[in-house]
């Protein structure tokens, strides 16, 4: 396609290869393809020539206008046509089934992927920019093929098949062409270096754009209560604007680039008649083959132009594609062994650290040292104050972050190594904030088993206690949950959250604060349930309040980052140290 | 799909294409009128060129062949009259370009910023039930995509009323030229524009089923991204990509059916000028036979045909925006003309520095039809006093903060601040005395000491001083940038505790007269919270704070004054804490839930 030479598009061209690379289909037939475009876009000459050949061998016939060629002419050139007409027929067909299939593909696989990538990394990376990764930016790529694509390709090819048949005709006026064009296409590579940078920071300012009109959306709690709907309508509209602006500016320099195109073409029209009618005075060409080659020149002119045309569009899509792309190969620091991993024997899980440092990148160590076996069928209980690493221990425990340092072992098997089919049914985490998808009830709790039916669901939440909360619901079962579940409260969240491990049945249960948010009857009548149901499996709870630290086998306490204290409740309250102060701030909290 | 309906679908959306066309047309006439000018002296400079052509033809190209080197002298003010017509022609339709392209970019941009403005400003009057009734995904994309297809038509539109104008031209030139050849080249104007119009009813049920596939697939990603954690957690990674691909093929196979239909009008399109211009070669050379016109006639409309025969297209570009456009208006307008139906009075709150009256009476409140959440709902909190609400989970706690804060409105009752009811207040001044710190926390994408101000200009001081009674000052001391460290977007980088406490200290910092703490404190260590509601009890006293809590924990429970027991929708039991403990068991089976081993 007509991307031409410099630094941009070097990284273009590198986009260009990985796309087709992701998308096997979009190169499927494509030399068939680009046969049929060549072959429609020979039909364009037919024109051009049919008008020579009638002032020539026509109208300024010998002996005089002789019908009987142009109507002998029509006729052939009215079939060579028809035929161009369906080999572009044909080649657009292939074009847009070759781009829609590979989209597909590319775009399937950038969303997969986003799974795949740390937890790390779907913090800090804007969730609303990702989702465009795998929305817009893929639509402007597919727009942009099969529009852009077709034209791209006929473009060039037009110009190539134009450049020939000019030759054919005359090489001179063909130099003089070309000579007049040649500030289009040196300055070309100034425009899209500049026009790759105009768009580079209109996408960027969509995106700022789209982050702060969420505000109001995602926060419209705050914004109500507090009343600060001017200084949030005030932060929309500075975005607005300056989108707008840059959108504006990069449409003012498409806008010039395009029309240089236009005074090059007046240039080659005039100077063609020109050099023609002094090349005709020495009888080197025929009236007829000069006014052939103004329309040669417009054959000429027109592909270019939309071919400066294509190159801007091409600047805005490949921005989109390497966006896509940009997915793909950032790397899953979490890589899955996949079935030639270890799958995991059914049973109680026993658990070791052995040596773990965790450090974010070009962060603090957040854990240091963490050397801990936990036996096969214990209750655990993490406790340690905000910041202690009890959470980090938790993620590194279900592997959704690999140690900087040492290793993390099932049953004696590092967890690296471990395929996820079997890592994710053997090891379930209950974080924080239960999500819920914007279904009901029933088809969120079927997250944690997909095979479950409905009375093995009922069952589920009649074993943990909740058939009183469930009836309480107006439709039960099929009560939709709203989007994020935010129809239900945040303690009702962590209830479906349970639920959905119960179903799980996993052999190793980690529950990361998981009923912060529920009343202190239900979540101890919870935390009895759980235990019920945990027995024979390994459990791990990270939890704030003590009281489920006085029900566990054992209690691991965290202190910056480090195991300060290992125990039973009872052991370690004796022990005082960091479990002491804890439990005595708790238990003064308790005894009002 | 019948034929019929199909039909009067387009015809409909045509008319209403026209009519979106007119509210752009009506809000930007100047920058219209620019690029619509521009776009004419493009459109007619381009006649010109054929103009210049034919002229070229008969007065300087031929003589010179016949003449050969006879016409020397006159030849050479020829070749300049060609230089300077051509030139000078592409040089004005260059202009020409310029405003067309910029004056569409202009008004298209215009449009787009003034209704994303309009939009949000009524995502932000619009009440909280309809928030809670609308996706993320969809309002984004009414602000954001629907904004832009409803626009969409204006980037074409200067180019296809100046194509109108220069077929009009054309066809006045060619009529002109030879009345004959004309005949044939006005066969062929009509029959692209009807191919036209044939292909975009064909293809605009297609594109409007994409655009509406699009956003369900955004939808999708949006949710599925959002809840990571449970799809990592649970290895739901292939059922979730099963849910998008199911979509994206959806998409894909339309997009084919598309590409099918245009792979079969495109090249239409292209041979009907072709057909045209091999016509008049036919009638061109009768009529050069029987001396009705000479070569330069026959070249003229010829090239005239081929050149506007494409400009025709954009005609149809334009049609073919026009069921995206008309789609994304309604979805914005559905948005624009939902009637806020949050009205406010104009009584002021008196500003003093003593705490609020709350009175709440007979408050009646639910979500769906005879499934009543609060019923009856009775209680005063006198100025300056602490009462905590207990009651079992989904008891309608969190649905009594929305109330008392006028995120919703009751269904019964009523809810007064000094006597005031909620509903006559003046805009603003509920939020001016009254703070909700809410269960779950909302940071924007900003510094920290802007999530603390709101972009009020509150002094650094005052910053660290609400930042130390939430106990947020030792993190926020500790980050690398202090206040100006940025949050990533809703905060993800702190943990839900350092949230909270920031989310609290945004509330203390303005010093309310009434301050409600949704269960505000859930994430905190107990050792934190006993110090934030030790400070937090220092510093209401000495205010004067009136303060409610929801509350679970005995601690947070005991700093209260009264206690509200909620059960069954209504006021069960009140009391100081003790004497609930002593005296309802059901309120002792609740808080005492956790019992400490000693």
């Amino acid at each position: 396609m007509s991307v031409v030479e410099s630094g941009e598009d070097i990284s273009a061209w590198e986009t260009i290869r990985s796309g087709l690379r992701y998308s096997p289909e979009l190169r499927e037939g494509f030399w068939g393809t680009l046969l049929l475009a060549l072959l429609g876009t020979a039909g364009r000459v037919v024109v051009p020539i049919a008008v020579q050949q009638t002032l020539d061998n026509g109208v300024n016939a010998p002996g005089g206008v002789d019908t009987g060629f142009v109507t002998w002419m029509a006729i052939i050139a009215a079939i060579a046509i028809m035929v161009t007409a369906f080999s572009s027929y044909l080649m657009t067909r292939r074009l847009f089934t070759a781009a829609e299939r590979g989209l597909a593909t590319l775009r399937i696989r950038a969303f997969r992927h986003v799974h795949d990538l740390p937890l790390l990394t779907q913090n800090t990376e804007r969730r609303g920019a990702l989702v465009s990764r795998v929305t817009s930016d893929v639509d402007q790529v597919s727009q942009f093929l099969v529009f852009g694509g077709v034209l791209g390709i006929v473009s060039v090819g037009q110009v190539l098949v134009a450049t020939a048949i000019m030759l054919v005709y005359s090489w001179q006026l063909t130099i003089v062409v070309w000579i007049c064009f040649a500030p289009l296409f040196l300055s070309l590579r100034f425009f899209q270096k500049r026009l790759s940078d105009a768009y580079a920071v209109v996408r960027r300012m969509v995106g700022q754009m789209l982050a702060v009109i969420s505000e109001p959306v995602v926060g419209a709690v705050v914004v109500r209560t507090h009343a600060i709907e001017a200084r949030t309508q005030r932060r929309i509209d500075d975005s607005i604007a300056e989108y707008q602006a840059a959108s504006t500016k990069a449409q003012g320099l498409t806008a010039f680039s395009f029309s240089l195109g236009g005074v090059s073409a007046g240039l080659a029209n005039a100077l063609v008649l020109i050099v023609g009618i002094w090349l005709g005075l020495d009888g080197n060409i025929t009236s007829g083959k000069v006014l052939a080659f103004a329309f040669l020149v417009t054959l000429f002119v027109g592909p270019v132009q939309m071919g400066t045309q294509v190159l801007t569009d091409a600047q805005n899509a490949i921005a989109g594609w390497r966006r896509t792309i940009g997915i793909l190969d950032t790397p899953a620091d979490l890589d899955d062994p996949g079935p030639a991993g270890v799958a995991l024997k059914h049973g109680a899980v026993d658990v070791d650290f052995a040596g773990v440092d965790f450090a974010y990148p070009t962060g603090p160590l957040v854990l240091s040292g963490v050397t801990e076996h936990l036996p096969a069928g214990s209750r655990i209980a993490v406790v340690g104050e905000t910041g202690s690493g009890k959470t980090t221990f938790a993620k590194l425990l279900t592997r959704l972050i690999d140690p900087s340092v040492g290793q993390v072992l099932l049953d004696g098997h590092d967890l690296r190594t471990i395929s996820f089919s079997s890592l994710r049914q053997r090891v379930v985490l209950v974080p924080q904030e239960g999500f819920l998808f914007d279904s009901t009830l029933l088809a969120n709790a079927l997250y944690g088993d997909l095979n479950a039916t409905r009375d093995q669901v009922v069952a589920a939440v009649a074993e943990l206690g909740l058939s009183d909360w469930l009836e309480g619901l107006p439709d039960g079962l099929d009560t939709r949950v709203g989007q994020r579940g935010e129809s239900m409260s945040a303690g009702e969240r962590q209830l479906v959250a349970l639920i959905r491990a119960h179903l799980a049945d996993p052999d190793l249960l980690v529950l990361d604060e998981a009923t912060s948010a529920v009343d202190p009857n239900l979540e101890m009548r919870i935390g009895r349930a759980m235990e019920r149901l945990m027995s024979g499996r390994t459990s791990v709870t990270i939890a704030h309040r003590l009281s489920t630290a006085e029900q566990a086998d054992e209690v691991i306490v965290f202190d910056r980052g480090r195991v300060v204290q290992r125990g039973h409740h009872l052991a370690l309250v004796e022990q005082g140290g960091v479990y002491g102060r804890l439990h005595a701030s708790w238990a003064a909290q308790q005894s009002r | 799909m019948s034929a019929d309906s199909l039909t009067s679908g387009e015809r409909s959306t045509l008319t209403d294409g026209f009519r979106v066309l007119g509210v752009a047309i009506r809000r930007e006439p100047w920058v219209f009128t620019l690029s619509t000018l521009g776009s004419v002296l493009f459109g007619a400079l381009t006649v010109a060129d054929a103009w210049v052509l034919g002229w070229s033809t008969d007065h300087v190209v031929l003589p010179a062949f016949k003449d050969g080197a006879r016409h020397q002298q006159g030849l050479t003010g020829g070749l300049v009259v060609i230089l300077a017509l051509f030139l000078g022609v592409a040089l004005l339709r260059a202009v020409g370009i310029v405003a067309r392209r910029l004056g569409a970019g202009v008004m298209q941009y215009r449009m787009q910023a003034a209704y994303r403005r309009e939009v949000t400003r009524k995502y932000l009057e619009l009440p909280m039930s309809w928030h809670q009734q609308h996706p993320t995904g969809q309002l984004l994309s009414n602000a954001n995509s629907d904004v832009e297809a409803a626009w969409s038509p204006i980037a074409p539109l200067p180019m296809a009323v100046g194509t109108v104008a220069m077929m009009v031209i054309a066809v006045v030139e060619m009529v002109f030229t030879d009345l004959t050849m004309a005949g044939v080249g006005l066969l062929v104007f009509p029959l692209v524009i009807l191919v036209n119009i044939t292909y975009q009813r064909l293809s605009s049920p297609i594109f409007t089923r994409i655009q509406a596939l699009r956003a369900e697939l955004s939808e999708v990603a949006h949710e599925s991204f959002d809840g990571a954690m449970v799809v990592k957690t649970l290895g739901r990674e292939t059922e979730e990509t099963e849910r998008f691909a199911e979509k994206a093929y959806q998409l894909r196979d339309l997009g084919i059916r598309a590409g099918r239909i245009r792979a079969a009008f495109d090249p239409m399109l292209e041979a009907l000028p072709s057909f045209g211009v091999l016509a008049v070669l036919g009638v061109g050379v009768l009529q050069v036979q029987h001396g009705n016109a000479d070569a330069g006639d026959v070249v003229t409309i010829a090239y005239l045909l081929t050149i506007v025969s494409f400009p025709i297209r954009s005609i149809g570009w334009l049609l073919g925006e026009f069921p995206r456009s008309v789609v994304g208006f309604r979805r914005v307008h559905t948005v624009l003309d939902t009637p806020v139906t949050t009205s406010y009075g104009d009584a002021q709150l008196a500003s003093t520095d003593t705490g609020a009256l709350l009175e709440v009476d007979a408050l009646g409140y639910s979500y769906v039809a005879g499934q009543t959440l609060l019923d009856g709902l009775s209680f005063d909190v006198p100025p300056g006093r602490t009462v905590a609400i207990v009651g079992e989970t989904a008891s309608g706690k969190s649905t009594l903060t929305s109330l008392l804060t006028r995120l919703v409105d009751p269904q019964a009752g009523a809810i007064r601040v000094d006597g005031v009811d909620l509903r006559d207040l003046a805009p603003g001044q509920l939020a001016g005395q009254v703070a909700l710190v809410p269960q779950t926390a909302f940071l924007f994408d900003d510094t920290i000491r802007d999530n603390v101000t709101l972009s009020e200009d509150i002094a650094d001081a005052d910053v660290w001083e609400a930042l130390r009674t939430a106990q947020a000052d030792g993190f926020v001391a500790a980050l690398p940038h202090g206040l100006d460290t940025k949050l990533g977007e809703r905060g993800t980088s702190l943990s839900g505790g350092q949230r909270q406490r920031l989310s609290l200290a945004r509330a203390l910092v303005r010093r309310p007269r009434l301050l409600i703490l949704d269960d505000a404190t859930s994430a905190v260590d107990p050792e934190v919270e006993a110090r934030i509601l030790a400070a937090m009890r220092a510093a209401t006293q000495g205010e004067g704070s009136t303060l409610v809590l929801i509350a679970y924990r005995k601690a947070t429970i005991a700093l209260a004054d009264d206690v509200l027991f909620l059960e069954d929708g209504r006021i069960a039991d009140h009391g100081t804490h003790d004497e609930l403990l002593a005296g309802n068991p059901a309120y002792a089976r609740l808080v005492n839930a956790y019992e400490v081993v000693q």
